[in-house]
């Protein structure tokens, strides 16, 4: 083999908390594993995760009678029924060790002080006298759309703290990372997948990392919304693209976009929901507080795509705060005292004193919805294994496993990137044990080829077409204006076609440096493509899907329509097509019927086939679009009703 | 804030150049021009000149909001967060160098990733259990106060300003380093930890560890994360004190 090539059991593409804890998983079995990370695995965006992780401990009082079946039936609920059932199921019951497992490895999370203790519920200053017998246990603070308090934290700080400690692991366990170096190509033959190209980005120099497993693990695509997401810079969707290009493995649900309620504004950086479930509240223009009118049950705290809807109707209706950067709404937490916020809620008191120049003790946070999460993703089954491409797997943001299905609950993503990582990082080191790398060097050296050919045609065009940075902000804007919180046939239809014409622009667009080395402007434009057809098959997606989900909200089609959309988007874009392809499966095996999901709108219209008729076709149908065998046959693990009790 | 009565600055850059890539290429300083906006921080300022100026400037961002410690830089003489900093608390004239002590990758860059890495296997900054993990057991308690003590020094980005400031670091390569330092605090103050006394002695009471610092303690006054670097140097002398009295005791 040439130095161009390097072999591995497992290759993990992106170096994340999914991804490190698929390589603790895999190193941890005796296997030989290498990560490739665009930047040092602890600036991966799981680093600003801020407010906590699900897992239903039920160590606090305000969690009491919290278990496995509650955290299903709120996280079933949160995806407006787009979830697949069973492996939100699997993902409850794995939260709580999960999150033990990460005590052992040394996050300090906030323990349960025995005694009285203050909270703010509701408007409310309670007292409530934490047990002695559960002093020290790992304790939860309130988020949204749950039913008991399930998020376990360290202050605002909670991405951080876990992010150290699962790197640390890594290290210990020898795994062997590339910082600096982008996948940019799946090396794949037949169905199967052996590895990626992988592009320096400290000498711009192609490689390929040949593995008997490889686990795509990037994170989401929100930077398809440029500056209006609270995503870091480095999550540009590039492990959905990978897949995608391989022409055969599809993206699930790409239109299921979620908005955060409260993004500073105008910076974008979160602040995270913790701050509503420590008691915070949302005030308009009148510092009326809307959400007790809006939603009298959950108040801030219904989900994020109801409350971030109530906030773009308030600002739609001239109640937000004026501004050259555009409306915004208040978010109050001053009465949570000073000492609340620079404990408790740390991080955000650093982020309003470094960011806005303000006090949250004593000044209002100006907030508005902005794009958070990408439920959307690399679509996999069960044990995490992609559709129609051996010995591919994704995990975390970047798959969709599908537990979020429209709508992801606060501290559920934090929670999956631990839970999927587990999990899949099991199912990849078994499947690399019983694989040997078996792989034609050829098909290797011509993807090597075909990354570099695409990198000098960048450097070689030239003329007078328009910059990659302007073509950027041209799909930004079409994203935000056309495919945003509240989404209409007419303006999905003007995006997709502006989204299409961007595509063509790609193609003639001139870099302005030919600097020899990483070369920032070209490390862009070989991105650029891609974020553009992820952009375009998520309004294409939502443009199809004629009703309201979750997240996907249509004021043309209101309704949640479970008659004609209880389904999962499937897109693949055919190796020299000029379109992508859509199709739709069934969501999963239903095992809680749709209904209203106690927030937010409650006239979906039903199905009109029983729910054994539905599930009766959900293997074949997902077997018809790709899904490969899984360890276990599908709907093992869901336990059938036990839901009813939670009710 | 008030948008009325910021009068719109012209900023003048100098920054650092070299491409080691590029074999045309030598270090020295370029000049760019802007316009000062409202709320502009470098991270704004340095995407406005490399998209509309130089496209070739190189740097690191990634949050963009303080967190992940990508983007420390020297700014006037100081390393500080890019991102967090703003041009309304700087002069017309804003130099920026990229950091001492880590290697250069191109500009601004540097790569302060193999060098954490590295820390972090020198100085073995992981719990070190005595006991495998028991996904059937509750976990293990701890007092609340501890956990929020562990948290303080756990909050490190590792953006490399205190390395940047450290005489020592500057000089001496082995040298743990403040936010080394800091990270073997971390770990000896967690009760979940189970190196003994000795063993701490061993790795910080020589010249690499605590007893290399000068004491100018730039870095404490430098983090970004106002990390208490001061007592977490007083807490690891005390360690290393009491450590060393304990093994006389028992001679």
């Amino acid at each position: 083999m040439t130095s161009k090539l390097v072999t591995t059991d497992v290759l993990v593409i992106g170096g994340g908390l999914a991804g490190e804890r698929c390589a603790i998983e895999a190193a941890a079995a005796g296997l030989d594993v290498l990560v490739l990370s665009v930047v040092p695995p602890r600036r991966s965006h799981s680093c600003a995760a801020q407010g906590g992780m699900q897992a239903s401990l039920g160590n606090c009082v305000k969690a009491e009678g919290d278990n496995p079946t509650v955290h299903f039936l709120d996280t079933v609920r949160g995806s407006d029924w787009g979830a697949d059932q069973e492996v939100a199921q699997i993902f409850a019951e794995e939260a709580p060790v999960a999150v033990r497992e990460l005590a052992h490895f040394g996050v300090p999370w906030t323990r349960v002080r025995a005694g009285k203790n203050r909270y703010f519920i509701k408007g409310e200053q309670v007292e409530i006298e934490e047990k002695a017998e559960n002093d020290g246990l790992i304790t939860h603070r309130d988020f949204g759309g749950t039913a008991k308090w399930r998020a376990c934290y360290a202050a605002a700080g909670t991405g951080h703290a876990v992010l150290y400690a699962v790197d640390s692991e890594a290290v210990r366990l020898g795994v062997t990372v590339r910082d600096r170096t982008e996948a940019v190509a799946l090396v794949h033959d037949s169905g199967r997948c052996w590895g990626a190209v992988a592009r320096c980005l400290r000498t711009g120099e192609h490689t390929a990392v040949l593995a008997k497993a490889t686990v795509i693990t990037t994170g989401g695509y929100g930077r398809i919304y440029g500056q209006y997401t609270t995503n870091a810079t480095i999550n540009e969707g590039s492990g959905a693209v990978i897949a995608l290009d391989t022409g055969v493995v599809p993206l699930g649900n790409m239109e299921a976009v979620q908005f955060h309620p409260t993004a500073l504004s105008p910076s974008g950086i979160l602040i995270t929901e913790g701050c509503r479930g420590d008691g915070g509240y949302l005030l308009d223009k009148n510092l009326d507080r809307f959400m007790v009118e809006a939603e009298p049950e959950k108040q801030e705290l219904a989900s994020r795509d109801v409350v971030s809807r109530h906030m773009a109707r308030r600002m739609r209706d001239g109640l937000g705060i004026e501004t050259k950067y555009g409306p915004h709404l208040w978010l109050d937490i001053r009465h949570l005292g000073e000492e609340h916020l620079t404990t408790k809620l740390r991080e955000v008191f650093d982020i309003c004193r470094d960011f806005a120049g303000l006090n949250p003790a004593h000044e209002l946070i100006p907030v508005r919805p902005t794009q958070h999460y990408s439920m959307g993703g690399v679509r996999v089954n069960k044990d995490g294994q992609a559709y129609n491409m051996a010995g591919l797997f994704a995990a975390g943001e970047s798959a969709c496993w599908d537990m979020h299905g429209f709508n992801r609950l606060g501290g559920n993503s934090l929670a999956e990137t631990i839970v999927a990582g587990r999990i899949v990082g099991r199912n990849v080191a078994r499947f690399a044990a019983r694989a040997s790398l078996d792989v034609d060097t050829q098909v290797a050296l011509r993807a090597i080829e075909r990354a570099e050919s695409r990198a000098s045609a960048w450097l070689e065009r030239s003329g007078s077409g328009p910059t990659v940075y302007e073509l950027r902000d041209e799909m930004a804007e079409t994203m935000i204006a056309d495919v945003g919180i509240f989404r209409t046939g007419d303006e999905l239809e003007a995006g997709v076609a502006r989204l299409r014409e961007l595509l063509a622009d790609c193609d003639r667009a001139v870099l302005r440096s030919k600097a020899p080395g990483m070369n920032p402007e070209l490390s862009f434009a070989l991105r650029l493509k891609g974020m553009l057809k992820l952009a375009l098959v998520t309004a294409m997606g939502a443009l199809a899907r004629t009703e309201s989900r979750g997240a996907h909200y249509r004021t043309d089609h209101p309704q949640r329509d479970d008659a004609n959309w209880l389904s999962r988007t499937l897109v693949r874009w055919p190796d020299g097509a000029s379109e992508p392809v859509f199709s739709y499966e069934p969501v999963g095996i239903l095992d809680l019927p749709p209904g209203h999901r106690g927030y937010g709108r409650a006239d979906q219209v039903a199905m009109a086939e029983s729910i054994e008729s539905y599930n009766q076709r959900v293997d074949a149908e997902q077997r018809q679009h790709g899904r490969l065998d899984t360890e276990e046959s599908p709907g093992s693990r869901i336990r059938w009703g036990a839901w009813a009790e939670e009710q | 804030m008030s948008n009325n009565n910021l009068e719109a600055r012209h900023l003048t850059f100098e920054v650092f150049r070299f491409n080691p890539m590029d074999p045309e290429s030598k270090p020295h300083m370029q000049r760019f021009e802007i316009e000062e906006t409202q709320y502009m921080s470098l991270f704004i300022a340095l995407n406005q000149i490399r998209e509309t100026l130089d496209p070739s400037l190189q740097f690191d961002f990634a949050c963009r909001s303080a967190i992940c410690g990508s983007c420390a830089m020297m700014v006037n003489g100081r390393p500080m967060l890019g991102c967090r900093t703003q041009t309304s608390d700087l002069p017309d004239v804003i130099r920026l160098h990229p950091l001492p002590v880590f290697k250069l990758i191109g500009d601004l860059s540097v790569d302060t990733g193999t060098w954490f890495r590295e820390m972090v296997e020198s100085t073995e900054a992981w719990v070190h259990a005595q006991q495998a993990f028991d996904p059937h057991a509750e976990e293990d308690r701890m007092d609340d106060q501890i956990a929020q003590q562990i948290y303080e020094s756990d909050r490190c980005i590792e953006c490399g300003c205190c390395i940047a400031s450290c005489g020592v670091a500057n000089v001496k390569a082995e040298f743990f380093g403040p936010a080394g330092l800091n990270r073997i605090a971390r770990f000896a103050m967690d009760p979940r930890d189970t190196r003994t006394d000795p063993e701490w002695f061993d790795l910080v009471s020589n010249e690499h560890g605590v007893f290399g610092c000068i004491g100018m303690m730039a870095c404490h006054d430098i983090c970004p994360k106002e990390l208490p670097l001061l007592e977490v140097y007083a807490y690891l002398r005390r360690k290393a004190l009491s450590a060393a009295l304990s093994s006389k005791n028992s001679d």
